[in-house]
């Protein structure tokens, strides 16, 4: 029986939950994360930690627009279609407020592509291909990573100061060796046009015979060589150019060989004097590194990657790009991300208004080996905005909305 | 090239050719004795790398030490492929032919994440062999010394192999099994046994292969696949169950891969080829070319007709009318109820589906086993793609003549592919489909090389996810009653009359080989038409839609639901889809539960889901009755 009391109650209890409304509608603002997790697992789980080390900082310091932040993490599967298929989910299902991440360059440029469509933030974490901010840039995608073309380019000038007049080149043969290729080829026969390419190997990605191709560049009698190989492939091919002797008197270029994922494994047989491009991460002195690493190490009883350091600064891109937009509206966040400048573990960051690439470095140097491990020596830090073509150029390759 | 540079690069070819011989060797006997195509014989091999790794960190960087490790390591893996075959296959021999590959798929992805979970992530560079760090110099040039030992070490294996099958006991039982398992086993001969022996000797060549490359490989996770494509391709290339001619075969791939990266760029006529590139398929095009020529491969012997391993396939029943538009009204209110992901998962599922129907078109009813599946997809895929990107199409138009374009690249492979039969024929679809593959991914300005072709979206009218839905759902629905009504027409029994008995059917007039040729075509066609949905469903293409995974993937979803049963693929490609989606979203060590999963609806329904499940009911009925 509905009596005047139990009325009360009722009314009581709704008002009750009226009140608990708003108190609902500060649930975390999430953030769609997704890469291929289960193909790099070398790169991408230092990647996650970073990200779990930003997700705890951003919300220790009271979270962006009076809300915590959550990062909700897929697997791609290393497939543009999977990786179109679960950003879909991480935003109608999730509802993930827009989204970071991916690693291979197909993927990254599909989920850009999405993005363009769904008219979404994309701010792409790790994939290295120039053509996401240039040939197929698009209004809605951002990149943080220092790209193939500047890592290329922070290389050069140590190129041109040796002299060396024959080059032979190697490159894993996908988007990423090829594009590496084509950029040293051209910055190099810019500043050195009496430059010869003696020969050229382009082993399938994590297949090279490098017996074989050791033994073709050697027969090509190259004073320098550039090579843009990683991982495992990097691996064998340091292992059987030193036993066979390819090495010696050669100077050797090789891109992203200094950072820890691929350093690392190398050990003792760390190529003493290679010119690479890398993360010092023991010998950074910086306030802004220093305190990434300490919270890092704490936090993780482990040393960072730049896997780390890269899943860390997207997070605190997405953070202050919302912050600085005051809303989750698409528009908006897109505009706040023109020209967005936040401080990273690597110093100083701006996202380029003109084509949507941050501008964060990178660490040039050479490789030496104490204690039985590879290590950075002679290194320098290039601001990336030292590296990348001018607006003029930049214009042309991007294409006009 | 030199003179001196085409020895050495001979070398290299015969060092790479002998782990590859070791692996190769492993899986002809497995398959020859046991007829299990074995995709786990990769992750043995990696086992191997890993076991090396560990147990030289163990026992110290000595002579001894490795050499220890190396051993013990293959012994290893030898007993972890008799846990294999004693867990899983052997419950499932009975199963329907092929039924084990797909076992084999799980164990890929459950050793895959043990791995990880045991190892780690980062790759793990393994030491030199101690005393073998040296390179000896010949003809100017410096050659690792350990490569030399390992170019020994291919003959003395294969000598030794050779002895164990010739001269002992338990090598005739093992050719004889090879030739005609049946008679063997009426003989009296413990099969079992004999099985568990064959996948012990065969799982240590592939641990020894692996560990033997500990000074030239870091041990990595990826390792599996990249090595089992190649020992298929060997086998295949040698001949099934040739010992001899996996040796020869492994030589012949070693060498020539060699020689392309040695040979490096040439200009003729003004053109520049890198052969440096053609490493990425040049063991497809041998192996096409060596099946054009051998149907049987360099050394192989035609297969002995089998005496049915398994009941033979039970006659297929057409769903009724009223089962198939209930469940048509069921999918066509999921978008009303359900939420926008549920639309777009169903739509990823629509396109699998018809694909996976397309290839259980070929390898049930038609008797084909296609490992090469993915190929028409991803031409379908990128028919369409490229139609309305680079020769300006309408979306409608490219979406309706991708499959045309995919049916037309079926007629030529499919005129090579129908000459073959049984897994020789399955592997000329691979290599057509790794040559498609191939092709795409370097040729950068048309396909758009490794990124593929981006801004694939469908017409305004269809933009809406609902409706691009029902678009594909119409479409891919359409295409699978299509394939389903061509399996009981004349033309399909006498396709099912090809399966059962080649030699009657050629007795009572039917042009087998003709049949065959169109229904490749006619399914090409089809999982083009699936590709072309897919791609526009997705805005983008990439060469993984012609990949080995996507072949797999494909083969995985039929033998799921069941090879046997019509509606099987169908539920099949819902389930694998339903599942990696769900589980890939709810635990870390997604590829380990998957294979899990995989197995144990494997051990539990071996006749497939919907096959199983309609055991159960014919049983269930019988009791009643």
């Amino acid at each position: 029986m509905l009596t005047r009391n139990r009325l009360l109650a009722g009314t009581a209890a709704l008002v009750a939950l009226a009140l608990a409304g708003p108190a609902a509608a500060q649930a975390p603002i999430k953030i769609g994360e997704l890469n291929s997790y289960k193909v790099f697992p070398a790169f991408l789980e230092p990647y996650k930690k970073g990200i779990e080390l930003a997700v705890e900082e951003v919300n220790a310091a009271g979270g962006v627009l009076g809300r915590k932040i959550e990062v909700v993490s897929r697997d791609d599967n290393g497939n543009p279609g999977d990786a179109v298929r679960v950003a879909e989910e991480l935003l109608s299902r999730e509802g993930a407020a827009f989204l970071i991440g991916t690693f291979p360059s197909n993927v990254g440029l599909a989920v850009a592509d999405f993005a363009k469509q769904r008219k979404v933030l994309f701010i792409a974490a790790e994939p290295l291909t120039d053509k996401i901010v240039w040939d197929q840039g698009n209004a809605y995608t951002f990149r943080l990573r220092t790209s193939t073309y500047m890592q290329t380019a922070m290389l050069i000038p140590d190129a041109v100061k040796l002299k060396k007049k024959r080059w032979a080149i190697v490159y894993p043969n996908y988007e990423y060796g090829q594009s590496a290729t084509a950029a040293f080829k051209k910055l190099l026969k810019e500043k050195q046009p009496d430059v010869e390419f003696v020969a050229e190997q382009a082993p399938p990605l994590g297949k090279i015979d490098a017996g074989a191709v050791a033994q073709a560049l050697a027969d090509a009698k190259p004073d320098a060589i550039f090579s843009s190989l990683f991982g495992p492939d990097l691996a064998k091919f340091v292992r059987e150019g030193q036993t066979r002797g390819l090495f010696k008197g050669v100077e050797v270029f090789n891109l992203l060989a200094g950072e820890p994922e691929y350093l690392d494994p190398l050990k003792e047989e760390s190529p003493d004097g290679w010119y690479v491009t890398g993360y010092p991460w023991s010998e950074l002195k910086t306030p802004e590194h220093t305190k990434f690493l300490n919270a890092y190490q704490a936090k993780f009883k482990d040393y960072p990657r730049l896997g780390s350091v890269v899943g860390y600064a997207t997070v605190m891109s997405a953070a202050e790009a919302i912050k600085k937009a005051g809303s989750l509206d698409q528009e908006k966040l897109v505009a706040a991300m023109k020209g967005l400048t936040l401080i990273t573990p690597f110093g100083m960051v701006e996202y380029r208004a003109i084509d949507h690439q941050s501008t964060m470095g990178a660490y040039v140097g050479q490789i030496g080996v104490k204690d039985g491990k590879g290590y950075m020596k002679n290194w320098r830090f290039v601001d990336g905005k030292d590296a990348l073509p001018s607006d003029a150029d930049v214009q042309k390759m991007r294409p006009k909305n | 090239m030199t003179l001196a540079s085409f020895i050495i690069q001979l070398l290299n070819g015969l060092a790479a050719a002998a782990s590859l011989f070791l692996v190769s060797a492993g899986l002809s006997l497995i398959f020859g004795v046991t007829r299990i195509v074995n995709f786990a014989h990769g992750s043995l091999y990696m086992l191997g790398l890993y076991g090396a790794y560990s147990l030289i960190e163990f026992f110290g960087r000595t002579p001894l030490g490795f050499w220890g490790a190396v051993a013990l390591s293959a012994l290893a893996v030898g007993l972890v492929g008799v846990l294999i075959e004693v867990l899983v296959l052997r419950r499932i021999y009975r199963a329907p032919e092929l039924f084990q590959l797909l076992a084999t798929f799980a164990i890929v992805l459950v050793i895959k994440d043990i791995a990880l979970f045991t190892w780690g992530a980062e790759d793990l560079v393994g030491p030199r062999a101690p005393g073998l760090t040296m390179a000896v110099e010949i003809m100017g040039r410096r050659i690792p010394a350990y490569d030399l030992l390992l170019i020994a070490i291919g003959p003395v294996v294969l000598g030794a192999i050779w002895l164990l099958l010739t001269r002992t006991r338990w090598g005739a039982l093992v050719r004889a099994a090879t030739q005609d398992r049946e008679m063997v086993g009426a003989l009296g001969v413990d099969q079992a046994k004999l099985f568990t022996s064959v996948f012990f000797v065969g799982s240590v060549l592939a641990g020894l292969g692996g560990a033997l490359q500990i000074p030239r490989e870091p041990a990595n996770l990826e390792l599996d696949l990249a090595i089992i494509a190649d020992a298929f391709v060997v086998t295949v290339v040698g001949g099934l169950g040739s010992i001899g001619g996996a040796f020869l075969a492994a030589i012949i791939i070693g060498v020539a891969k060699a020689f392309c990266i040695g040979i490096g760029t040439v200009t003729w006529f003004g053109f520049e080829i890198s052969f440096s590139k053609l490493t990425l398929v040049v063991e497809f095009l041998i192996m096409a070319l060596v099946l054009v020529v051998r149907p049987y491969g360099l050394l192989g012997k035609p297969q002995a007709a089998q005496r049915a391993a398994s009941e033979p396939a039970p006659p297929l029943q057409v769903p009724s009318w009223t089962f198939a538009l209930v469940w048509l009204a069921l999918l066509a209110i999921v978008p009303l109820v359900a939420d926008r992901y549920a639309t777009i998962l169903l739509t990823d599922i629509v396109c699998f589906a018809l694909f996976s129907v397309s290839l259980h078109f070929i390898m049930g009813p038609a008797g084909m086993v296609s490992f090469g599946h993915a190929a028409y997809f991803g031409i379908g895929a990128y028919a369409a793609g490229l139609l309305l990107k680079r020769f300006g199409l309408p979306m409608e138009a490219a979406l309706l003549l991708a499959p045309v374009i995919a049916g037309l690249f079926a007629i030529v492979y499919g005129w090579f592919c129908v000459r073959l039969s049984g897994v020789y024929l399955a592997m000329l679809t691979l290599a057509f489909a790794q040559i498609s593959w191939s092709i795409v991914f370097q040729w950068d300005s048309v396909t758009g090389g490794s990124n593929g072709v981006f801004g694939v979206w469908p017409a305004a009218w269809l933009a809406d996810k609902t409706v691009y839905y029902y678009m594909a759902l119409v479409l891919c629905g359409a295409g699978i009653v299509f394939l389903w009504l061509v399996l009981f027409s004349p033309f399909g029994y006498a396709l099912r009359a090809g399966r059962d008995s080649p030699l009657r059917a050629e007795a009572i007039g039917i042009d087998l080989r003709g049949f065959q040729w169109a229904a490749f075509v006619l399914v090409g066609a089809m999982a083009g038409l699936a590709g072309a949905v897919y791609a526009f469903s997705k805005g983008s293409i990439s060469p993984s839609s012609i990949s080995i995974a996507q072949s797999t993937d494909g083969l995985i979803m039929v033998l799921l639901g069941g090879v046997e049963t019509l509606t099987g693929p169908v539920v099949g490609a819902a389930i694998f889809t339903w599942l990696r989606d769900v589980v890939a979203r709810n635990t870390e060590f997604w590829r380990a539960v998957m294979g899990g999963v995989i197995l144990l609806i494997v051990l539990l329904f071996p006749q497939g889901l919907v096959g199983g499940l309609k055991l159960l009911v014919t049983r269930w009925r019988e009791q009643r009755a």
